[in-house]
C-alpha cells in the first residue's frame, strides 16, 4: 500500500466575518518530506496550521492529515502528530521536568515511560541542567526548545512547526534549526510555517509561498530562488559619479541588465564567489568611484515582489490569530 | 479510563501551580477570614440575629461565600491558559476532551477544602459554634463542597468566555458579589425592604445558607438542604455543557 501524504489538502477555505484567512489552499508534504510554508504576517499560514492540528474547523474543503480527515478524524490525527509554535506554549509554573512529564501522560504513555521520556528529552534539547526549575525562569530560547520537546514527547511521525524561530536571536535560531534537523534525519515529517526565506530555505526541501490566504508559488527552494533571479550584489556610487558608466562596468559580471536607481546600482548574478572582486576591478577600470559595495540574497519581500508585485505588508491580520 | 487519568493529571497540575503561586491561594483565603473580622468586630454589634449569636449565624453564610468564589482560581486559570496557547496544546493532544475542564475543577474541591479548614478555624475562634452532631457536620462540609464544585463550573465558564483574566474578574465582583449579599448570608432577610426580602428569599444563596445554618446550627431546615443539593446539581447540569462548548470553541486570544 503506498504511504499517503502527510498533509493534502483541497480548496481549504477559512473566513472570519469579511477578513478570507485562506483561500482555496491546495497543498501537498510528502511523507519524510520537510513542507515549509512561507509567507508574511497574516498570510494565514497559522491559520492553515490550527486547520491541520485539529484546532479549526474549516469554513471548506478538505484536508488529510497522515491520511485522517481532521475534522472527520480528528482524534485519530491528533494521535499521529506533534505541535510546537511561536507562543511556546508551556506552562510556566511547573518545572521544564513537569512540563514534559504531564504531556507524556497526557498521550497516555503511563508515569514511568513519561518520566523516562521527560529526562530523554531534556537532555537531547540541553535543558537537563534547567530540568527542575520553573520554566517562568527560562529564557526565550529555552522556552522553545521545551515546547519542542513537549510536541516530541509521544515521538509523533509527524510535527507541526509554526513559526519555531520566530523573536528568538540568532544563536537560539541555529540551535532549534539543528534541533529540527536532527528530527528529520531520524525520519520525522515537518510541515514549518515561517516568514524567514533563509530559513525555509535551510530546512524546507518544499515550499508553499502564500499571501493574503492563497498559495501564490510552490516548488523547491532552488525553483523559487530561481524565479526571482538568486542572489544580486548592490553597488552604492559615490555621489557624482557616472551612473551610466557603472552600469555598462557592471553588466560584465550581471546576468541580465543591472538597474540603477538614485545611485543605487543592483546587479543580478549567475555565480557569487568571485563576483565581489570582477565587480570592482571593472568599476575601478572605468573611473566609477563606489561607496559601498555589497552580496544581497534574496528575502521573502524580493519573493513578494517578484511574485505579487507588492511589497510584503506589516500590517498584522486578525486573520492571523 | 483515560478520561479519568487526564482529569487526575491536569488537577495536579492545578495544584502544583498553586503550591508555586500561594500567593493565589492566600489571596482568597484572607479575603473571607477578613469578611469574617469585619462583619463579627465592626458590624455585628448593629445586626440583629434573633436567637443565634452573630459568629454562630454569620460563619456559615461567610463559608458559603467563600466556597462559592473558590472557583474563581478555575476561571482565572483557564483564561492564562487561552492567553499563553496551552490551550492549543491540549487540544492538539489525543487526550480526553474534559479532562482540561474536569481537572480544574477537580483541584478547586482540594484548595475549597484547605479554605474550609482555615474558615471553620477562625470561625471556632471568633466564637462559632456547632450545635449539631457529627453527622450534621460532615453532611454540613459535604454540601458545602458540592456547592464550591458546582460553582467551579460557573466560574469554568466566566474564564472561557470573558475576554481576559482581568474581565473575568470584573464580572466575578460585579455580578455574583452582590448577589452573595442580597441573602441570608450577613442579616437576616426579613430586615431587607419587602421588595427585596423577596428576592432575597428566592436567591439560591439563601437557600444554601440556610442549609449550611440547618446542618450546623440546628436551626429549622425546612427543604433548604435538599433545595440546596437541587440547586448545586442544577448549576452542574447546565454549566458543565456550557464551559464543555466553549471549550471546544475556545481560540487563544
Amino acid at each position: 500500500m503506498p504511504e499517503s501524504p502527510a498533509v493534502e489538502t483541497h480548496g481549504l477555505s477559512k473566513h472570519y466575518g469579511d477578513v478570507h484567512a485562506l483561500r482555496d489552499v491546495d497543498l501537498r508534504a510528502e511523507t519524510g518530506s520537510v513542507f515549509g510554508l512561507l509567507g508574511p504576517n497574516g498570510a494565514g499560514k497559522t491559520t492553515a496550521v490550527r486547520i491541520l492540528t485539529t484546532l479549526l474547523q474549516p469554513d471548506g474543503g478538505t484536508a488529510r492529515v497522515a491520511g485522517f480527515d481532521v475534522v472527520k478524524q480528528a482524534a485519530q490525527v491528533r494521535e499521529r502528530i506533534g505541535l510546537a509554535g511561536q507562543y511556546a506554549a508551556v506552562d510556566e509554573n511547573l518545572s521544564g521536568f513537569e512540563n514534559l512529564e504531564m504531556v507524556g501522560r497526557l498521550y497516555h504513555l503511563g508515569p514511568r515511560a513519561s518520566r523516562e521520556r521527560s529526562r530523554e528529552l531534556l537532555e537531547d534539547f540541553q535543558l537537563a541542567a534547567d530540568g527542575d526549575r520553573l520554566v517562568g525562569t527560562y529564557s526565550g530560547g529555552m522556552r522553545r526548545r521545551l515546547d519542542l520537546a513537549a510536541a516530541l514527547v509521544a515521538r509523533p511521525p509527524l510535527l507541526f512547526l509554526d513559526e519555531p524561530t520566530t523573536g528568538l536571536d540568532l544563536r537560539s535560531r541555529l540551535g532549534l534549526w539543528e534541533a529540527i534537523e536532527q528530527l528529520v534525519a531520524e525520519g520525522t515529517t515537518v510541515v514549518l510555517t515561517t516568514q524567514y526565506l533563509d530559513e525555509a530555505d535551510r530546512l524546507a526541501e518544499r515550499i508553499a509561498v502564500i499571501d493574503q490566504g492563497r498559495v501564490i508559488a510552490e516548488g523547491t527552494p532552488r525553483e523559487l530562488k530561481e524565479q526571482i533571479g538568486g542572489d544580486r550584489l548592490e553597488v552604492q556610487l559615490c555621489p557624482g559619479a557616472d551612473g551610466e558608466a557603472a552600469v555598462s562596468a557592471l553588466a560584465g559580471v550581471a546576468d541580465g541588465r543591472p538597474e540603477l536607481v538614485d545611485g543605487l546600482v543592483r546587479v543580478p548574478l549567475r555565480e557569487r564567489s568571485g563576483a565581489i572582486t570582477a565587480a570592482v576591478r571593472r568599476l575601478d577600470e572605468a573611473g566609477v568611484r563606489i561607496d559601498d559595495i555589497a552580496l544581497r540574497e534574496p528575502t521573502l519581500d524580493d519573493v513578494f515582489l517578484q511574485l505579487t508585485g507588492h511589497h510584503v505588508e506589516q500590517d498584522d491580520e486578525p486573520a492571523e490569530r | 479510563m483515560n478520561a479519568v487519568t487526564d482529569t487526575l493529571v491536569l488537577a495536579k497540575r492545578s495544584l502544583l501551580r498553586i503550591r508555586r503561586q500561594p500567593d493565589l491561594l492566600v489571596g482568597f483565603t484572607v479575603q473571607p477570614v477578613m469578611f469574617v473580622l469585619l462583619f463579627v468586630y465592626v458590624f455585628g454589634g448593629a445586626i440583629e440575629t434573633p436567637g443565634l449569636e452573630y459568629a454562630d449565624f454569620l460563619i456559615p453564610g461567610i463559608i458559603v461565600q467563600s466556597m462559592v468564589f473558590g472557583g474563581f482560581v478555575t476561571a482565572l486559570g483557564l483564561a492564562d491558559d487561552l492567553k499563553k496557547g496551552l490551550m492549543d496544546r491540549f487540544r492538539s493532544l489525543p487526550m480526553s476532551r474534559s479532562a482540561v475542564l474536569t481537572g480544574r475543577t477537580l483541584a478547586d474541591v482540594f484548595s475549597n477544602v484547605v479554605q474550609l479548614v482555615v474558615m471553620i478555624g477562625v470561625g471556632l475562634l471568633v466564637g462559632f459554634s456547632f450545635k449539631t452532631g457529627v453527622l450534621e457536620i460532615v453532611a454540613g462540609i459535604l454540601l458545602l463542597l458540592l456547592i464550591g464544585y458546582a460553582f467551579s463550573w460557573v466560574f469554568a465558564f466566566i474564564g472561557l468566555t470573558a475576554s481576559s483574566a482581568e474581565a473575568a474578574n470584573a464580572f466575578g465582583f460585579t455580578v455574583l458579589f452582590p448577589m452573595t449579599f442580597v441573602s441570608s448570608a450577613f442579616v437576616p432577610v426579613e430586615s431587607m425592604p419587602s421588595w427585596l426580602e423577596v428576592v432575597a428569599e428566592n436567591n439560591p444563596f439563601t437557600k444554601m445558607v440556610n442549609a449550611a445554618r440547618a446542618l450546623f446550627l440546628d436551626t429549622p431546615a425546612g427543604n433548604d438542604v435538599w433545595l440546596a443539593v437541587l440547586w448545586s446539581l442544577a448549576i452542574v447540569a447546565v454549566f458543565a455543557p456550557l464551559s464543555a462548548w466553549r471549550y471546544r470553541r475556545a481560540i487563544r486570544r
